[in-house]
């Protein structure tokens, strides 16, 4: 049950700190996801995300942030190994899960569905 | 965004006004609105990633994986039956931060403009909101790896 | 140089002011015709155009032939009230919204008259009614044709996102509507007449934000307005109506502010506007509507019945158009803005 929680209030602050910046700023819906992104990368640079990980579990798994986690962490394992190579080599190693089911799904949603008139 | 152009004192004055004029979001009820939809969808994460250690026995690191491409799903369908967009309305970052809102923005763009085609509407239209997500990503990702790699 | 002194000798018989024409035989609206799509046939005004659409795609296979769809039924519409025939028009004078004007195009390659493409964004009805009264007082026509079309669907995902998106509009943003106008002016006949009107000069005064259009707006209302009543001679309460088209709620405030400190008079009591008139205030439409298609519709179909009813002799329609497009926003310009007006009168 505590693991739950820990998801809900994780999760909801991530996406309260989005609705900030989309009201309090003029930021785009685009800037601030790139950000979050780009955000994630930086906290699994320094080793930061993945105890989030482990206390919030899906609350830090589900926000877009978590996709530049699985970037960095993949490209820093592959770098570990092979070194410079491994950071080209690692990128996609953790997200292609999530890159190749959204561009499947993502296709075959558009030849199902139509825009709703 | 530029902002290099000569604001005259005129633009300056009229800026002001309308920005009087101009109504603030409901920021508090958006906040609380985007915290519990997003913490939603987090729990409902939780629940797949428990749900896929548990019947294809992963370790609850590897059972992240399915539980993102089911999120994914979720979010595609939701987006396909036209009920994102209204949800979303409602919950703003509550659904555009989690990885649904990555979805959305992919079926939403392939969808609308699936009548200009399947190479360039669909295919090439597919990315052009999550692009900047993939892009920004990758190269942040590119120079925290090469730093680890070259400062360890 | 003999020549261009005679040129300056004799000024334009029918200029008056700086920006002004007042016509000699004023034009007659003698018909009109207007679609509108679901949102907007529930609106106040829903009761008064002559066809409601039952969704946004009008069973065709994209919304864009939808919106042309929609513009040919005004045009015929307004033919057919007016007992007339394509071959009797001159001209036709069409604008929209979409890119290259491919609604105006498709629409007059099927109505089948001589065409000139407009784009005055959301102003296009007051300039194609300015234009169109030029052409029949200047004696080089008998019909013309005035129209218009916007569309909700075809708006966002050409200005803004992909209808499916999910994001938050912001609360003085503005709804596109999906609507279509079309007019059919004539040197003589029944109807209220054009009798003035004033060209827009392109406005910034600084507004870059695409969802604040009303704001960006108000202040090409303001300057056409003011400089109408200048070079008219006229003040504000010799109008019954002076209908701005789509400032909506905060441009439309912003008016009134800028008529007090830019022109040291009143609009308040004469003002209202065509993006406000055409939703109810529980439709959830944020701050308003939008579009070319709206002061088109509301005027053609709204304000043009009242005049003929009597409960106004003389309307100012000032449509206002933001002239920006979805690269000069991302390259950060400011958005231009533009209003034209015309007087009506019975």
């Amino acid at each position: 049950m505590t693991q739950y929680l820990a998801a809900f209030v994780v999760g909801g602050l991530f996406a309260l700190v989005g609705q900030l910046l989309f009201d309090l700023t003029n930021l785009s819906p685009g800037h601030v996801l790139s950000g979050f992104t780009a955000l994630g990368g930086i906290l699994a640079g320094l080793g930061l995300y993945d105890p989030l990980i482990k206390f919030a579990g899906a609350g830090a798994t589900m926000p877009i942030s978590s996709f530049g986690n699985s970037l960095a962490k993949g490209a820093i394992m592959e770098a570990s190994k092979d070194g410079v190579v491994g950071v080209l080599t690692g990128m996609f190693e953790l997200t292609s899960a999530g890159i190749t089911a959204a561009i499947v799904i993502g296709f075959l949603a558009s030849l199902v569905f139509n825009p709703k008139a | 965004m530029s902002t290099n152009q000569q604001v005259s004192p005129e633009q300056r004055r009229y800026q002001a006004l309308a920005k009087k004029h101009t109504p603030k979001p409901p920021v508090l009820r958006h906040a609380v609105a985007a915290f519990i939809a997003g913490g939603l969808v987090s729990v409902v994460g939780q629940f797949l990633t428990n749900l896929y250690a548990r019947l294809l026995h992963l370790t609850p690191d590897k059972a992240g994986n399915p539980a993102v491409a089911t999120m994914i799903l979720i979010g595609a369908l939701l987006t396909g039956f036209g009920v994102y967009d209204r949800l979303a309305r409602l919950a703003g970052a509550g659904l555009a931060v989690p990885v649904t809102g990555f979805a959305n923005s992919i079926v939403a763009e392939a969808l609308e403009f699936k009548r200009e085609g399947l190479i360039y509407g669909v295919g090439g239209r597919m990315f052009t909101l999550a692009g900047a997500v993939i892009v920004y990503g990758v190269v942040t990702a590119f120079f925290v790896g090469l730093f680890k790699a070259l400062v360890k | 140089m003999a020549s261009g002194a005679t040129l300056r000798a004799r000024p334009a018989p029918r200029r008056i002011g700086k920006q002004t024409v007042q016509f000699e035989n004023p034009p007659a609206i003698i018909a009109t015709g207007t679609v509108v799509g679901p949102l907007e046939g529930k609106g106040p005004l829903g009761h008064l155009f002559d066809h409601v659409t039952e969704d946004e795609l009008v069973g065709q296979k994209s919304f864009e032939r939808a919106e042309q769809m929609m513009l040919q039924n005004a045009a015929y519409t307004a033919l057919n009230k007016a007992g007339l025939t394509p071959e009797d028009m001159d001209y036709m004078l069409s604008g929209d919204l979409l890119n290259q004007l491919i609604t105006s195009s498709f629409s007059a390659l099927a109505v089948g008259v001589p065409v000139f493409g407009l784009y005055g964004a959301c102003a296009t009805s007051a300039e194609g009614l300015g234009l169109g009264a030029m052409l029949l007082d200047g004696g080089f026509a008998n019909y013309v044709m005035v129209a218009t079309a916007s569309h909700n669907r075809t708006a966002e995902r050409q200005y803004r996102y992909p209808n499916e998106y999910g994001f938050q509009r912001k609360p003085h943003a503005q709804r596109t509507a999906t609507a279509a106008g079309a007019a059919i002016l004539a040197r003589s006949g029944e109807g209220p007449r054009v009798t003035i009107a004033t060209t827009g000069k392109v406005v910034d005064r600084g507004i870059k934000d695409p969802y604040n259009v009303g704001a960006a707006m108000a202040p090409a209302a303001a300057s056409t307005i003011l400089t109408h009543l200048q070079d008219t001679g006229r003040r504000p309460q010799d109008y019954d109506l002076i209908a701005t088209g789509d400032l909506a709620l905060y441009g439309h405030r912003l008016l009134v502010e800028l008529g007090r400190t830019e022109g040291g008079i009143d609009l308040e009591p004469v003002l209202d506007d065509c993006g406000l008139m055409l939703y109810g205030q529980d439709q959830e439409v944020g701050a308003g509507a939008s579009g070319s298609g709206c002061s088109a519709a509301v005027t053609f179909a709204s304000i043009l019945k009242d005049m003929r009813d009597g409960r106004y002799k003389r309307v100012l329609v000032a449509a206002t158009g933001a002239l920006h497009s979805p690269c000069s926003f991302q390259q950060g310009e400011y958005i231009p803005t533009i209003c034209h007006a015309v007087s009506l009168e019975v």
